[in-house]
């Protein structure tokens, strides 16, 4: 796990009734995306409905937490409290094994190093009691 | 039915002010008006619909009808990012068309520069809490775009560097551009990385700014003070997410561009320049291609050799753009404005010769996230 700052300063994501599976699953240190049950279609992020058919019949379908770099950037500039302080960052888009390209960060490997296709993998960051983020390292 | 040759842009004024400390957004927008209005021949009287958008937080546009004291038979604040204004004068075309109104003022003014509002946070969309935990910024979601087509097609950071000379080059022939000082390629490639692959001179400016253009019916446009440009065919949409499944270097404009080309019933060899909404450069290669005027892909080698110079082969972003003008946040504005000057021959040194048709492609929002998307052309046959 990667080292979580004693003071958590950077903004927290806002959990609804929608998205709270998906947390929590992440506290318990699990990926999970959702499936609709009538048309089979993955969806990242998660809705109550399916954005293919509107069907509301959902299942989770738990991740590998293994995927590729689909593109990213290393962050040099950003003056929101918790990124000022953390700069340079990188953010990606991975895409799951599965299929689906999520918003990340990647960690424990140096900016430079990135590249587009680069095998990596989940590792779950326990920002603060409640909130568990899914960043992503080079796969081992 | 169709908007083709229904409706034309008759007055646009763009303010002059790039800094201004001692006015309100709300006070610049008058003053806008005030110059579109002048420049058509009308008055205040003769406006029966309001559009507009980026008026802060409080009542918008209501406010706004309050602080111009009308009464409109038609309001529009459809608010999607800096494109907007370019949305504005398709749904003021759709309504004048419809009968809903005859003379509608779209209008904008902004004090971003002078009272910078924080970024950041967020939390209103449902899509927030799967983003702001890991720190996107608006140069960021761009920068992915372009990390994605440099590995997908090779492309260089020269050739994003070529687009943000060839707009300073315009800029410096246009007397109220913020930034006029020519720059080189080694000038845009040793400016600081802001987020890569992006360098500072890759970015927009940020501005204050304001600016409003009024459309009509064609009928009437044909009384004003200034030569008509007519608007030929309209397109809008979004992209985003799309649960998960985009295809990120598709944008917007592969939508609207087709769309509007076939509404308009003209070609891509029609159009005499373009006004493409640059709030970064990689913004003007993906759009080009998505518009079609190269192949997916190919958006390196069409934006080298001086291609988009005012006097080039494919005139684009003749005032400077977002780059080197002005960006208040917002620049769907200045596209229409430009576009107008362009073809009724009002650009002095910059003007680019025997400017028929115009294309204006506004791209609002996050191209790597969400972003809206709406194409015009524009004539003055
Ligand atoms: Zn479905």
């Amino acid at each position: 796990m990667a080292d979580a700052p004693k003071k958590y300063s950077k903004p927290l994501p806002q959990i609804d009734e929608e998205s709270r599976p998906y947390w929590e699953a992440l506290q318990r240190h699990e990926l999970y995306i959702q499936k609709c049950r009538d048309c089979g279609e993955l969806r990242y992020y998660s809705r109550a409905q399916c954005g293919q058919c509107l069907s509301p019949s959902t299942e989770w379908i738990r991740c590998s937490g293994r995927g590729k770099v689909y593109t990213f950037t290393v962050t040099n500039q950003n003056n929101v409290a918790g990124f000022r302080e953390s700069l340079p960052y990188v953010m990606a888009y991975v895409q799951l094994d599965e299929g689906v390209k999520i918003l990340t960060n990647l960690v424990d490997c140096a900016p430079q190093q990135v590249k587009i296709g680069m095998p990596v993998e989940v590792v779950y960051e326990d920002v603060t009691p409640e909130v568990t983020l899914a960043k992503f390292r080079p796969a081992r | 039915m169709s908007l083709k040759h229904k409706t034309a842009i008759v007055g646009a004024w763009e303010h002059p002010t790039r800094f201004a400390p001692d006015k309100s957004a709300f006070q610049i927008t008058a003053e806008s008006l005030h110059g579109a209005l002048l420049d058509a021949g009308l008055t205040l009287k003769d406006v029966d619909g309001i559009l507009s958008s980026g008026m802060a937080g409080g009542m918008g546009i209501i406010a706004l009808c309050d602080y111009l004291n009308i009464q409109p038979n038609f309001i529009d604040s459809t608010s999607v990012g800096g494109a907007s204004f370019v949305f504005h004068v398709a749904h003021a075309a759709a309504a004048i068309n419809a009968g809903l109104c005859n003379v509608c003022a779209v209008v904008f003014g902004s004090t971003v520069a002078s009272r910078p509002a924080g970024f950041g946070g967020g939390g209103a969309d449902p899509s927030d809490q799967y983003e702001v935990p890991f720190g996107p910024t608006t140069v960021g979601s761009y920068a992915m775009i372009a990390e994605r087509h440099m590995h997908d097609y090779g492309t260089t950071p020269e050739q994003l560097a070529e687009i943000a000379v060839t707009t300073r080059l315009h800029a410096s022939m246009n007397p109220v551009a913020k930034y006029r000082n020519p720059i080189t390629i080694n000038d845009v490639l040793a400016s600081r990385i802001i987020s890569s692959p992006l360098h500072l001179l890759d970015c927009c400016i940020i501005s204050d700014g304001g600016g409003a253009v009024i459309v009509t019916s064609e009928e009437r446009a044909r009384d004003m003070k200034k030569k008509p440009v007519y608007l030929l065919g309209a397109a809008e949409t979004a992209r985003h997410t799309s649960d998960g499944h985009r295809d990120f270097l598709e944008t917007a404009a592969f939508q609207t561009g087709k769309l509007a080309f076939e509404r308009a019933g003209v070609t891509h060899k029609d159009i005499d320049m373009a006004m493409i909404y640059d709030s970064f450069t990689i913004t003007v290669l993906v759009t080009l291609e998505n518009l079609g005027f190269c192949k997916r892909g190919e958006g390196g080698a069409f934006v080298q050799g001086g291609r988009l110079r005012y006097d080039g082969a494919f005139p684009i972003n003749t005032d400077g753009g977002g780059l080197s003008s002005c960006h208040p946040m917002m620049r769907g504005m200045f596209l229409l404005i430009e576009a107008t000057r362009q073809l009724r021959g009002e650009c002095g040194p910059r003007q680019v010769k025997n400017c028929l048709t115009a294309l204006v492609n506004g791209t609002g929002g996050a191209l790597g996230q969400r972003h809206s998307g709406a194409t015009l052309i524009l004539s003055n046959q």
